[in-house]
């Protein structure tokens, strides 16, 4: 029992996160009546966060270089827009739109970038001089209306589900179950061989049943959701999208050189430099990644809304900021994970979601929303005030 | 004989753990100029930081008299109300504000909250005027010059009616006729019933001005000397400043030298920011294998400049000079190129320009090195912990392990990691910068030893301090740097506190000349 208390005490940030999702979750359970939990409800929690998780992720690099960026909402507008000129207007096919769109995003954050890191602009007005360039382009580019309709198969990022949904057993999609089991089966492998790895050089590894624990906990909520997903529709192309996404960019952030580099960067600039760092070309590269993801969340926004409007991603930097803070995420930087981001930003979609459904106003929604965020982040003040103390 | 205006009696100041002042007396007499000098670390800037509160009463031991009376300070303000103030080396003006708002800052010209700006600006011309400076109140402080901003200091410390004015290293960026005004300004003022006391380096200007001189050492009293009654000129000061045994222990070491492996040639650089100001200027020096070669000069002398322009050009603007490894031409064009050329920079500030304080240390360790634990780009953390912890333990870095955060060692064991990461790093040639400061004397003999080592493994050690001890204690070769240039070298045997100082004192007054 004391391992686990040693094991919980070491990760208390991060599982302190996930153990207050479970807490919300729960919560709303109740509350709702069951409601959050039907399979309905499930897809639909996916659906609406996908977007604000896909920014999230993005968002979390430049904040670990202790910066933010303001401007993703309004990237998520703009290249909706001109995605929806292409289709709509020129009839240019969906793949050439989708490639032209992430080009037009990463330009975007490269644009930023540039005046970021190598013109020394602070980046504060830098993307906040984007994020009204970009808005306004947006209102330009649709004359203030909306544009719409889109083909299928562009819908489908945001709002398409793997194929063969009448292959059920009982009322389940069979397709969304295998899934769920392969997932399962790749987390098992990847960390037996981590540990057996670990092993081999003679490191000391957490007790088989602490990781058993682990294991087993994973794997029943990887079957949970897999479960509830194909008592629905199956499993959504953009849950696809966005595991592929947070992989790509935990081992980005954990295992590259690159993303040593980011954190040491965002924790002491100037000794980064003097260990041979490129900080300039670091800053750039995260915001010019920044703004591909802004893209690609304004593709899946104008996909489920299946119309480019001007309002479209309106405040969503805000919760993408607030995502990260949440899960962990400092401002001053150098600290804070992808996997934090996530649960930080499924915390603020359960919340919403929850709230929606027990009808709270949205002026209520916004309040608790904030209080949330202050209690997080003072949270972790004051576990770093004790962390410095002892 | 004058009042004696201030009594310092007993002064002891300890930092956790290591003895900055023991016991030290300051006595200074109305209407006097006091001149305070000493080397580098030897406690003169603490114990004025004492005086000027800077360090509340509960922090030192000892006792202060101002006139007569017994005064405890808990902060700057304390002692500026009884008329102490204190001018920093580093100006603590604000560039943006006019000279009138500088004088009058934390002190306005106001009545119930609200600044009356016509008595600011009539005061201010009032007090330019006794400080002799011809500038409009209105100007901005960062359209003066260096010199003009230390009057402007001054009339700022005269505003708050100050009885006792300190200068610390007043005229270290001044030029020589700036200086002279200065200098004329505080006989000026002593005339008017300001004392002062100053702190400098520069000798000539302490023997042409100061009434006494109190030498201190090792955070001890030497002596106060008088003018008329003592000897009273600079080799005299020097001797009093350096005049000891060395008590201190240094690690036995091999002099084995090998072959050159590391010059540098005609090596000139500029100011970052004013392009057209020559910090580093036609510099020249090599270091053999298994040499440890030092740089010995005063604050700001430019030898930090010289060593951070060479790693990667990471100083300054406008490099030019050759740099040879091992006999053939090479060019460090940035950090990264520096290292993989074999050539590393151990910095000074290792918390500024060393750590990231907030990371463990494996992470500190490796971050120079990520190349060698990595495979395209890839980290295989599991070869990365091997290789920080066989560094962690061959420097015995006192820590719980490696995912202890950096933050929460010893500046010794914060050196070890600093000194760990660039040995992972493999040099041929290594630039150490003041690599024993603020670490305590035990950790400062490890610090020793490691170097020590290293040049035994035939690798070329330049090491930059301002401590001559550890310089006379560890160097093969001494080059003296001054202003930007180097001043002269010195054998090990030709080597002693006091001609590094003379060399120094030469220099300077070449560059006077000049």
């Amino acid at each position: 029992m004391n391992q686990l208390v040693s094991y919980f005490r070491n990760n208390i940030r991060q599982n302190g996160m996930v153990m207050a999702l479970v807490l919300i979750m729960v919560l709303f359970q109740l509350t709702t009546g069951g409601i959050l939990f039907r399979p309905m409800n499930v897809n639909n929690l996916v659906l609406q966060n996908s977007y604000v998780l896909i920014l999230a992720t993005g968002m979390l690099l430049v904040i670990i270089t202790g910066r933010i960026d303001l401007s993703v909402g309004s990237v998520v507008a703009f290249v909706g827009a001109v995605s929806a000129v292409m289709m709509v207007d020129w009839n240019v096919p969906v793949g050439v739109t989708i490639v032209a769109a992430l080009l037009i995003g990463a330009a975007v954050g490269a644009f930023h970038g540039y005046l970021i890191a190598y013109m020394k602009i602070p980046m504060f007005i830098t993307t906040l001089g984007g994020m009204l360039i970009w808005r306004g382009l947006t209102m330009v580019i649709l004359k203030g209306q909306t544009k719409a309709p889109f083909d299928e198969s562009f819908q489908a990022i945001a709002a398409g589900y793997l194929p063969g949904r009448d292959i059920r057993i009982g009322s389940f999609n069979t397709i969304a179950l295998v899934f769920g089991l392969i997932l399962s089966a790749i987390f098992v492998v990847l960390l037996l061989r981590s540990r057996k790895d670990k092993v081999k050089y003679g490191f000391e590894v957490p007790p088989g049943w602490i990781e058993a624990l682990r294991i087993g906990f994973i794997v029943l909520a990887v079957n949970l959701l897999t479960f509830s997903l194909a008592d629905y529709n199956g499993i959504p192309i953009v849950l696809i999208l966005l595991l592929g996404l947070v992989t790509f960019y935990t081992f980005l952030t954990q295992n590259t050189i690159f993303g040593r580099h980011i954190y040491a960067l965002g924790g002491n600039a100037k000794a980064a430099k003097l260990s041979g760092v490129k900080t300039e070309r670091v800053l750039f590269m995260v915001y010019m990644n920044n703004g591909l993801m802004a893209a690609l969340a304004g593709l899946v926004v104008a996909g489920r809304l299946n119309a480019a409007t001007p309002k479209a991603g309106t405040m969503f930097e805000l919760d993408a900021i607030a995502s990260c803070f949440i899960g962990g995420a400092s401002a001053t930087g150098g600290v804070g994970t992808v996997i934090g981001a996530i649960v930080g930003g499924l915390v603020m979609g359960v919340l919403n979601n929850g709230m929606s459904i027990m009808g709270v106003s949205v002026d209520w929604q916004q309040t608790i929303k904030g209080v949330v965020l202050l209690i997080a982040v003072f949270f972790d003040v004051i576990t770093k005030n004790k962390g410095q103390n002892a | 004989m004058a009042d004696v205006v201030l009594e310092m009696r007993g002064i002891t100041k300890r930092f956790s753990g290591v003895t900055a002042l023991d016991g030290v007396d300051l006595s200074v007499e109305d209407d006097e100029i006091h001149a305070l000098v000493g080397e580098n670390g030897a406690g003169k800037s603490t114990l004025m930081n004492v005086l000027s509160g800077v360090f509340p009463h509960s922090e030192y031991e000892g006792q202060i008299l101002f006139q007569g009376q017994e005064v405890s300070f808990n902060d700057i303000k304390d002692s500026e109300r009884v008329g102490i103030v204190i001018i920093h080396q580093e100006l603590a003006l604000i560039p943006h504000l006019s000279i009138a708002e500088n004088i009058f800052l934390g002190n306005e010209q106001a009545s119930s909250g609200v600044i009356n700006w016509n008595r600011t600006v009539s005061r201010s011309h009032e007090l330019l005027k006794k400080v002799g400076l011809d500038e409009h109140p209105n100007t901005l402080v960062r359209n003066i010059g260096v010199g003009k901003q230390q009057l402007v200091e001054i009339a700022k410390a005269l505003a708050k009616d100050v009885k006792l004015l300190i200068l610390d290293e007043p005229t270290a960026a001044l030029n020589d006729e700036e200086s002279n005004r200065l200098l004329d300004l505080l006989e000026d003022l002593k005339s008017h019933g300001v004392t002062s006391i100053l702190i400098s380096h520069k000798l000539n200007e302490v023997e042409r001005i100061s009434d006494r001189i109190t030498v201190i050492r090792d955070g001890k009293n030497v002596e106060t000397l008088t003018r008329g009654r003592d000897a009273f000129h600079e080799d005299r000061i020097i001797k009093g400043m350096v005049g000891r045994e060395i008590t201190d222990r240094w690690p036995e070491r091999d002099h084995e030298i090998g072959d050159e492996v590391f010059r540098v040639e005609d090596w000139t650089v500029y100011h970052p920011q004013q392009e057209h100001r020559r910090v580093v200027n036609n510099v020249n020096f090599f270091i053999r294998r298994g040499e440890v070669v030092g740089f010995a000069g005063l604050m700001g002398a430019g030898r930090t400049e010289i060593a951070m322009s060479l790693f990667g050009k990471s100083y300054g603007q406008k490099h030019s000079g050759r740099i040879f490894k091992n006999g053939e031409e090479i060019e460090l064009r940035d950090v990264a190129d520096s290292i993989d050329k074999g050539v590393a920079y151990v910095s000074e500030d290792r918390k500024t320009y060393g750590l990231v304080l907030i990371q463990d240390v494996k992470n500190n360790i490796s971050l120079a090195n990520l190349k060698r634990v990595a495979n395209g780009g890839v980290l295989n953390s599991n070869e990365e912990i091997v290789q920080t912890e066989a560094y962690r333990k061959r420097l015995s870095v006192r820590s719980r392990g490696l995912d202890q955060v950096v933050q929460t060692l010893s500046g010794g064991n914060q050196q070890k990691v600093v000194l760990s990461k660039w040995l992972m790093a493999e040099p041929e040639v290594l630039l150490l910068d003041e690599p024993t400061r603020g670490i305590d004397v035990g950790a400062k003999y490890e610090i020793y030893t490691i170097i020590n080592k290293l040049a035994a493994e035939g690798k070329g050690i330049l090491m930059i301090s301002s401590e001559m001890p550890e310089l006379l204690g560890m160097c093969d070769r001494i080059y003296v740097v001054n202003g930007g240039e180097i001043a002269g070298v010195l054998t090990r045997e030709e080597a002693s506190q006091e001609s590094i100082m003379k060399t120094i004192m030469t220099h300077q007054k070449q560059l006077v000349k000049e």
